[in-house]
């Protein structure tokens, strides 16, 4: 389970988490929402090593995140996405994913320069996997083009593939419908389910509330960098607190 | 097709010292493989992680004086030294990355350049190891079993030799998932943390790999022109990598070799025709016209065109 226990995190004179304590329950959809500014995107930071936290901890499974690179993060299974499309701009759609199965593969320097038979297995088994992730995220039309050259609904969905091969236990997604379709956000839903059903946890930012409302199984609102509310999606969209923030945000 | 074609390459390189018997020829495409496993080393480093050395001449020197000086002084095998001398170049590669690869981008261009600096001024003061600005003359040739690799055509095979490997070499860890790893932090830094690439070990892996080969690059021309002395630390070395890397085509495996060739050969076949304010001009004209027209390098220009048609 991951936790995040009385995390505060500081820019200069803006506390951009003030005190933020959550967990989150293995298996689920937990969706993390607020108005901008709120401290969604400094949360995944924090969880995922990109920010030391002034104060806190995050912990996996009983042992402490907080401290560890981002890489190390990764390698216990804690995977992120970003908010800004971030992929690597001039590699094909199938090498992104393919960078994103390194965890995967167990090749050194010495193999790799001996080349040796073993290598020559492991590379196959990779591009089989780098292929089924492509299928799965639905971007197989699109395998061999330059991720940079794709329209930004794509690049975003190459993002999940390039995320999903690091075989997330915990799955962060930052914003991942961000600027899409309508169909493409039915579609991100549909693969951010199955990504659930397959046995992840997954983490989610996102403004779309019918998407939020949708998936979610668990619903964390954060205001001012602060929790101000926790629960089922039915029970949210009654709090009167997140009433407040949401129409506090919308007039402001 | 491209087997036929590598096949007849591969005949054709074999067979060079046959049919291209002028010793003068033979001594340019030697130093042309000598820069070529150079300019292999670098593109490691540029072209696929996205890091500029401009100290590279720094690893270069070091090979060659290491090589040198085990030899001369404590009568190493040639066999023994080579390795030896990739192996200290690779050493201040791991220092050089661990020192500098923590700030990256100008820092590291800076680090690169001052080290380089270090190098060359400990070469020309420490008379008692390096004999100073004198130099090591005498290095000796390479032995092989009864021969000795004194000729300009047995020499060539050896460089030749170097060649392959460090192709090969390049060839298999490009294609390997270090070489993605590489690749992924010039694409994207924070992503390829993001899925488990370690920043660190890997900018510092490729440090000590595009270091070792230059080490060994500098051990060949050691043992080539028998004699090691500060200049091998001389910035238009590493600038001259630069351009061979940039102009062939960084990012690919044939580009350094190719750019190698080209400028390796190139200020040759001007001196022979005229003088040398115009091959100074004709080669800065021809620099332009390649930055110009083709940015990315000759190599990634061929493979374009030959995908459209
Ligand atoms: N690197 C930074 N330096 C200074 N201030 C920052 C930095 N990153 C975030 N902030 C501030 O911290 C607060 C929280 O920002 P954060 O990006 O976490 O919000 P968010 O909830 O993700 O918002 P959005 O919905 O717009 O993405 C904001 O006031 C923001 O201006
Ligand atoms: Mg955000």
């Amino acid at each position: 389970m991951l936790a995040v226990r009385d995390v505060a995190v500081r820019f200069g004179g803006v506390a951009a988490l003030d005190g933020v304590s959550f967990e989150v329950r293995p298996g689920t959809i937990t969706s993390v929402i607020g108005p901008n500014g709120a401290g969604k995107t400094t949360a995944f930071n924090t969880i995922t090593g990109y920010l030391r936290p002034t104060r806190g901890e995050v912990t996996y499974d009983g042992a402490r995140l907080t401290g560890l690179r981002p890489s190390a993060i990764a390698r216990r299974g804690i995977v992120r996405t970003f908010q800004r499309t971030s992929v690597f701009p001039a590699l094909s759609v199938v090498d992104n994913v393919r960078v994103g199965l390194h965890l995967s593969g167990t090749a050194g320097l010495l193999e790799v320069l001996l080349g040796r038979r073993r290598l020559r297995d492991e590379e196959t088994r990779l591009a089989r996997q780098a292929d089924e992730i492509v299928e799965f995220v639905g971007l197989r039309h699109r395998r061999a083009e330059i991720a940079s050259e794709l329209p930004y609904g794509e690049q975003r969905l190459v993002e999940l593939g390039v995320a999903l091969a690091a075989g997330p236990r915990v799955l962060l997604l930052d914003e991942p419908g961000a600027g899409m379709s309508a169909p493409e956000k039915g579609v991100v839903s549909g693969l951010i389910r199955r990504i659930r059903d397959q046995g992840a946890t997954v983490l989610l930012v996102e403004h779309d509330m019918r998407m939020v409302m949708g998936i979610s199984d668990t619903v964390i609102v954060l205001n001012g960098g602060r929790v101000i509310a926790e629960g089922a999606p039915a029970a949210i969209q009654a709090h009167p607190d997140v009433i407040r923030a949401y129409l506090g945000s919308a007039s402001a | 097709m491209r087997r036929s074609g590598r096949a007849v390459a591969a005949l054709l390189a074999l067979t060079l010292p046959f049919w291209l018997a002028n010793p003068y020829v033979l001594h340019v495409v030697i130093m042309a493989g000598i820069f070529g496993v150079l300019a292999l080393s670098l593109n490691l480093l540029l072209g696929y992680t996205g890091q500029l050395s401009l100290g590279h001449a720094a690893f270069f020197g070091i090979g060659a004086y290491t090589s040198a000086l085990l030899t001369l002084r404590l009568e190493w095998s040639f066999w023994v030294a080579l390795p030896a001398a990739a192996t200290a170049a690779g050493l201040a590669g791991w220092c050089i990355g661990r020192l500098a690869l923590k700030l990256r981008g100008a820092y590291f261009v800076l680090v690169t350049i001052s080290f380089a600096g270090v190098v060359s001024l400990v070469s020309i003061n420490w008379m008692d190891l390096t004999n100073g600005p004198l130099g090591l003359p005498g290095v000796p040739p390479p032995e092989l079993g009864p021969w000795s690799l004194r000729t300009k055509r047995a020499y060539y095979y050896l460089v030749l030799a170097a060649v392959a490997a460090s192709s090969l070499a390049c060839k298999r860890l490009v294609g390997s998932r270090i070489g993605r790893a590489f690749v992924a932090l010039r694409e994207n830094e924070s992503l390829a943390e993001s899925v488990g690439v370690d920043v660190t070990h890997y900018l510092v892996l490729a440090a000590v790999v595009s270091a070792g080969l230059a080490g060994m690059a500098g051990s060949l021309y050691a043992h080539y022109t028998r004699f090691v002395s500060p200049e091998v630390f001389l910035f238009t070395y590493t600038v001259t990598m630069v351009i061979m890397v940039v102009a062939g085509g960084k990012g690919t495996l044939a580009g350094p070799l190719v750019g190698a060739g080209l400028f390796t050969a190139l200020p040759e076949a001007l001196r022979a025709v005229t003088s040398w304010q115009w091959q100074m001009l004709a080669y800065g004209v021809l620099l332009v016209l390649l930055v110009f027209f083709l940015p990315r390098g000759i190599v990634p220009a061929l493979t374009a065109v030959r995908r459209r048609s």
